[in-house]
């Protein structure tokens, strides 16, 4: 196909703090006309009649009614990873333009990165790291320790493709799996993980060892994690947060990390990201943070801008759509 | 009962950096007569001839020629952990006197470091969590990737009691389980696993993706793993020891990180320990090392002390040891 027959896709940029990953380019050559914002806004008359689509990569580019009304025949916002709470859908629904998320590419790599914070943090992986360097060092005290992980009990926050596959790792360190869903999921599905169902809340949260976030971020799941709900979790228990930052409120996290409210907490997602330097987070000793790495693995980024050229195509092409996200 | 009466335990010292856990010792009194080392050099006369075991702590106190010689009763020594490499089994053998270690009291939290060790080097962990919090961090790099874990090939070296437990929580991360063991595990337990047997360990290093080192440390064992074996591994491979730091060939090991043979390292054991400051493994940047934490869990140091104390009760008893070694 000639470049120019391709269907038009808008990016960012290749490269760059937030740009395509320059490996993935070739793939997306193979399929578009690859348009990048700056070439876009030099040409936008021209331009804007042939793109069809928006690849969204590291939440850019950002999508208003500006870029929308310049855009009269897109049919399609590919977002690569799953969560789409940087997109007003409503917006983008008013203009008849359909949105795509990348479920499948993200799920193992995050429940991955979930397991490792719970992990890392029980056994004070990072802290004893920097023993095993110190220059300080002169010898390993016998009386370290950190807590056990396997036949702990773990509480699961949403328990969607992530938190399931989350739940089915737990279940090989024969650890206690408690969860919490929208949705009481199938029998057959909790039996395989050993999962059981929490009706409320505080019933999670009381019994749970560790808590793990794996929720959407939507309006409703925003602050769910407050004052309230860390003082219900045990003072010896574990926060984990794999989702997204705003779905805990933070000063409430602050003061119950400095408090003893918990006992420590692991997050690969903060707001915002990265916090600014001075934020008192960054100083607490009982708080592992990560640069929110749920799916940075060259096999997941492969994997979401495939699935992301697979929706496009889909849309383009007037087939079923494999992840589309409707509205609420 | 009288506290005279039960049993005369030696131990080396309470509480402090190495000595028994001051929260152990209530349970520990309830069963013993606790005799720390000082006591009984105050008091070797007294003593000697009413100590019939030796309850040792992370290898303290060492059960060397002139300890044995001067406790004629000894019947027992029960060691913490998994390993008996620290001790000359002939030696107190020769003494008549049994010993027992604590094999499956550590074996859940030393599988559990195993899978987090590789989690953290594969997704580059220790560093993310420096970006993080670094001072000059402005935003997170799109294009900062690790490997993935999920389908990748683990290969176990070593397929005990330990190594099994981690090959069942692999699995679960759908990792192909590839081992190599002195003997070949009975079919539904491969099964169970999902573990395929490789009986030349040439034809497990060339597949894996992460190599885990998981076996005792013996005259066999030492220094199994040096250059050929870091040259068989794949470029893209981390190895991964929660087992002793001689099994490995530490100079090979420092060289293949240093040139690529191997892509990364995550040691939880090495030789000696702490390695001295100046040593070049702690100056590269494609190794993770913990300090010996393997069994580092509240809840598996007390299984331990239980474990150890029910050994001591069976020999002084005259039951079947729990745990025994047999040289």
């Amino acid at each position: 196909m000639a470049k120019q027959e391709q269907p038009g896709l808008l990016i960012l940029e290749i490269g760059g703090v937030c740009g395509v990953l320059k490996g993935h380019v070739e793939l997306l050559k193979k399929h578009f006309h690859l348009i990048t914002m700056k070439e876009f806004l030099k040409n936008k008359e021209r331009l804007s009649e042939k793109i069809k689509s928006v690849f969204i990569h590291e939440c850019r580019p950002v999508i208003d009614r500006e870029l929308l009304q310049s855009l009269p025949h897109l049919k399609v916002i590919a977002n690569s990873g799953v969560g789409v709470d940087h997109l007003d859908l409503k917006l983008i629904s008013s203009f008849r333009v359909k949105v795509t998320n990348t479920p499948h590419a993200v799920s193992d790599s995050t429940a991955d990165i979930g397991m490792a914070l719970m992990l890392a943090s029980a056994r004070r992986l990072v802290e004893g790291c920097q023993i095993a360097v110190s220059p300080q060092t002169e010898h390993f005290a016998a009386d370290w320790l950190g807590d056990e992980v396997t036949g702990a009990t773990l509480g699961i926050i949403g328990m969607g493709s992530i938190g399931y596959k989350v739940a089915k790792r737990a279940k090989a360190f024969d650890m206690k799996v408690l969860y919490l869903n929208r949705n009481r999921r199938k029998e057959e599905e909790e039996q395989a993980v050993g999962a059981h169902y929490c009706e409320k809340m505080e019933d999670l949260l009381q019994q749970s060892d560790f808590v793990m976030l794996v929720v959407n971020l939507t309006p409703q799941t925003h602050k769910l994690i407050g004052k309230r709900e860390l003082e219900l979790m045990k003072p010896t228990a574990t926060l984990i947060n794999i989702s997204r930052g705003a779905v805990v409120d933070h000063d409430a996290l602050v003061e119950a990390l400095q408090n003893g409210i918990i006992k420590a907490a692991a997050l690969d997602v903060t707001y915002p990201e990265p916090l600014p330097r001075d934020h008192p987070l960054l100083k607490l000793k009982n708080i592992i943070i990560t640069p929110h790495i749920g799916t940075a693995t060259v096999q997941a980024t492969r994997m979401m801008t495939e699935e992301a050229v697979a929706n496009i195509q889909a849309v383009l092409n007037g087939l079923p759509i494999p992840s589309e996200v409707i509205p609420q | 009962m009288e506290e005279q009466e039960l049993p005369y335990v030696l131990i080396d010292t309470i509480g402090g950096t190495h000595g028994v856990y001051e929260d152990h010792v209530e349970f520990l009194k309830k069963h013993f007569t606790l005799i720390t080392m000082k006591e009984f050099l105050e008091n070797k006369n007294h003593l000697s001839e009413k100590i019939k075991a030796i309850y040792m702590w992370w290898h303290k106190p060492a059960a060397n020629q002139e300890l044995l010689h001067s406790l004629p009763n000894l019947k027992m020594i029960v060691t913490s952990g998994a390993g008996v490499d620290h001790l000359d089994l002939k030696l107190i053998s020769s003494f008549g006197v049994k010993v027992a270690n604590t094999p499956f009291a550590v074996s859940s939290a030393t599988a559990d470091l195993g899978m987090v060790l590789m989690l953290a080097s594969a997704r580059r962990l220790v560093e993310g969590c420096q970006i993080a919090v670094s001072p000059n961090t402005e935003h997170f790099a799109a294009d900062w990737l690790g490997d993935e874990v999920t389908g990748a090939t683990l290969g176990i070296i070593g397929m005990g009691s330990i190594g099994y437990m981690v090959a069942k929580r692999a699995k679960a991360f759908e990792m192909k389980i590839l081992y190599h063991n002195r003997n070949q595990r009975k079919e539904e337990e491969e099964r169970a696993v999902g573990a395929i047997y490789c009986k030349k360990i040439e034809d497990l290093l060339q597949q894996s993706d992460f190599v885990m080192l998981v076996v005792n440390l013996t005259p066999q064992t030492d220094k199994l793993f040096g250059k050929k074996e870091l040259e068989l591994m794949k470029p893209s491979a981390t190895l991964i020891n929660i087992s002793r730091g001689p099994v490995v060939d530490q100079d090979a090991l420092v060289e293949a990180l240093q040139n690529g043979v191997i892509k990364a390292a995550a040691l939880d054991v090495t030789y000696p320990e702490p390695l001295p400051r100046h040593h070049p493994l702690l100056k590269l940047k494609n190794i993770i090392i913990t300090p010996h934490i393997g069994s580092a869990t509240t809840s598996s140091r007390r299984l331990t002390m239980q474990n150890m104390v029910e050994s001591i009760l069976a020999a002084l008893n005259g039951f079947p040891i729990p745990n025994e070694v047999i040289p």
